[in-house]
């Protein structure tokens, strides 16, 4: 199921589409499936699971603990890709967000196609620019794929421009220059990349992360964006207050954005 | 001329890294690339190598050892005697340098043991630039001298308490810093391993260690030596002296990785003899990672070789067959640390010792392939007071009860 489903649900309801992102095997991997489909009983419109890897550099403190405790309880690639298989039924689409490394270890090919078989839409790459990326190019057109690259307000028009065109699903725009977390107010450079990225995108949508942690604030992302990703502040809610305080942050996410 | 334009050494190298860094790098590239073609940038530089650091370093003929080991007339090129203690200030003044013509007023740096951390905290105080070392917190509480060497310096150390504590989880966390104060901060990345253009730009700046000891070998015994030996851990003294001699087809190249306990056993740091194609901090090369893409830990005496990758350009080299990498073990490096010490009265940083050690294994087989007494250049990269704690312990130097601190 691609993403585009997703945006076009929420668009019809005129709304932005909710993505909420959680690690595979937090804090084990069957209590990490069980944490997505409450995720999704609550409100997102789309999961990206995350693919726990050693050297997160564009994470912060919350997501590398997490994902640090799911690398400790031993997760492996393949459990991740069952974490995939085991949510894609429940109606929404997955997506995977990988550094790159374990992607290229595993088979750029290989991951595609398993990934495309566990019901997968795609991938999201944080550490893979369009300019590295020919074999992830070649593999997600050969199993159709979504591929999801990131945009930044550091990013020139050209950039933009070259980035845009090789994604398919959403654009990824990171919001602020900085590393994953929730922040007590979103970031008044993300409108002006959204307007920027949007010049580029024509109708492919653009979805913004980094920061969000609250309706209010999704309520304010929502406003401009097509997509309002939230990760910290969803693994937070689990870590602390487990499955009641994940359905209570995304429900209440959710109704931020409903009109 | 390697690498191509987008820092690719062959299939290595390259970047990947988050879009948000791809500015600055290009930033960076683009300044770098106009300040190596601007006289009065490369006159500096060449100027606060000469009067501050104490270049070109001595290539010494070391009669003692070559006459210890026999069969072989060995050279020296003594890095250590540099100012700060290793070939780093090469690549530290070249970087604060360019820092300061790029207008920024910060530096960052990761540091494992510490060397590169006092090194960019000396050429920051030198060229007046605000310094922050990301330190693994393991290595904080190993290096409390190296620690108060760069806070006297004027640097603010910051103990890294992610991940594995030590140097690659400093890196992340450089990374992090960088990602967020990007438009003021340079980060001076202690290798010449990372995103494009640093594998480029760090090999530049130390260079020189290869021009000056080609053209001195030229000098004491007329002709180019028969090989030149190197350590290497993410890769950078390697890459210095090795460059010149790249064309030098009948130079032999070496570089000696550390073997730990032994591959087998694998606790060791060799990338290229123990580890696989991958993608880490930045650039593809080879690194040491399990089945699933993690990075496993490196395990090596010597703090400065213990990284679990290397540069891309010793890569390529090594698929090209242009450089020969070999693994040294803790172990042989220490009777090499040991024997530079009795014999020419030269303690070595343990890194060197690696490249001492290998050096005299392959003597014997050089010798006789060429039928004649090789000249080999080790790079003696840096001195080992550093290391007087661990080979204090190793060789059981500290009498027993007595609290070393």
């Amino acid at each position: 199921m691609s993403v585009s489903v997703a945006f076009e649900k929420a668009r019809a309801e005129g709304r932005a589409a909710l993505v909420g992102y959680l690690p595979a095997g937090f804090p084990s991997v069957a209590e990490g499936i069980a944490a997505v489909k409450a995720m999704i009983e609550s409100g997102v419109d789309l999961v990206e699971i995350g693919l726990p890897y050693s050297d997160p550099v564009m994470d912060g403190p919350v997501i590398q603990r997490a994902t640090e405790q799911a690398l400790a309880g031993g997760v492996r690639t393949r459990d991740v890709l069952h974490t995939v298989e085991a949510v894609s039924g429940a109606g929404v689409p997955v997506l995977i967000m990988s550094y790159w490394n374990p992607i290229e270890k595993y088979g750029v090919d290989a991951f595609a196609r398993d990934l495309a078989a566990a019901g997968g839409a795609g991938l999201i790459t944080p550490d893979l620019i369009p300019d590295e990326a020919q074999e992830w190019l070649a593999a997600s057109d050969a199993h159709k794929l979504d591929r999801i690259f990131l945009v930044s307000p550091s990013s020139t028009d050209e950039r933009i421009a070259m980035t845009v065109a090789h994604c398919r699903g959403f654009v990824y725009a990171t919001a602020v220059m900085g590393v994953t977390g929730a922040r007590d107010s979103t970031s008044s450079a993300a409108p002006t990349l959204v307007s920027r990225v949007k010049a580029a995108a024509g109708s492919l949508p653009v979805g913004v992360g980094l920061g969000v942690r609250s309706g209010a604030q999704a309520a304010e992302v929502g406003a401009y964006a097509d997509g309002v990703i939230v990760g910290s502040a969803l693994v937070s809610a689990l870590a602390d207050g487990g499955l009641p305080a994940l359905r209570t942050l995304t429900q209440d996410l959710r109704s931020g954005l409903t009109p | 001329m390697l690498p191509d334009d987008r820092g690719h050494f062959g299939p290595y190298g390259g970047r990947f890294v988050p879009e948000a860094l791809i500015a600055a790098l290009d930033e960076l590239d683009a300044h770098y690339r106009k300040a190596m073609a601007d006289p009065e940038f490369t006159g500096e530089f060449e100027r606060m190598l000469r009067d501050y650091a104490g270049t070109p370093s001595l290539l010494y003929d070391a009669t003692h050892l070559s006459a210890h080991v026999g069969g072989a007339r060995i050279l020296l090129k003594r890095e250590d005697l540099n100012h700060t203690g290793a070939h780093k200030v090469r690549n530290v003044l070249g970087q604060a340098l360019l820092t300061k013509r790029m207008g920024k007023g910060r530096v960052i740096a990761e540091t494992g043991a510490g060397q590169h951390g006092v090194a960019s905290a000396t050429a920051a105080a030198y060229l007046d630039l605000e310094c922050v070392v990301y330190m693994g917190e393991v290595d904080t509480k190993r290096q409390a001298l190296n620690v108060a060497r760069m806070k006297m310096l004027g640097a603010t150390v910051i103990p890294v308490t992610t991940g594995s504590r030590t140097l690659k989880d400093a890196i992340n966390e450089a990374l992090r810093d960088w990602v967020t104060n990007v438009d003021d901060t340079h980060y001076l990345l202690g290798t010449a391993a990372g995103p494009h253009p640093f594998p480029a730009m760090v090999r530049d700046f130390v260079r020189g260690i290869g021009v000056e000891a080609r053209a001195q070998c030229l000098a004491l015994t007329g002709t180019l030596p028969d090989a030149v030996a190197a350590c290497v851990g993410g890769g950078s003294n390697a890459i210095g002296i090795f460059h010149a001699f790249v064309p030098d087809a009948d130079v032999r190249l070496y570089g000696f990785e550390a073997g730990g306990d032994g591959i087998e056993t694998g606790k060791h740091a060799a990338s290229i003899t123990g580890g696989s194609h991958g993608v880490l901090h930045g650039s593809r090369s080879y690194l040491l990672q399990d089945d699933d893409g993690q990075t496993i830990e490196s395990h090596s005496i010597s703090a400065g070789l213990d990284y679990p990758s290397v540069g891309p350009e010793h890569a390529w080299l090594h698929d090209q067959g242009r450089a020969r990498y070999q693994p040294v073990t803790d172990a042989e490096a220490m009777d090499a640390f040991a024997l530079l010490c009795r014999t020419e009265g030269i303690i070595p940083a343990i890194e060197s010792a690696h490249a001492l050690a290998g050096a005299l294994r392959v003597i014997p087989a050089l010798r006789e392939e060429l039928g004649h007494e090789p000249t080999v250049i080790v790079n003696l990269s840096g001195r080992g007071d550093k290391d007087m704690h661990t080979a204090g312990e190793y060789f059981g130097l500290f009498d027993s009860g007595e609290v070393i601190g």
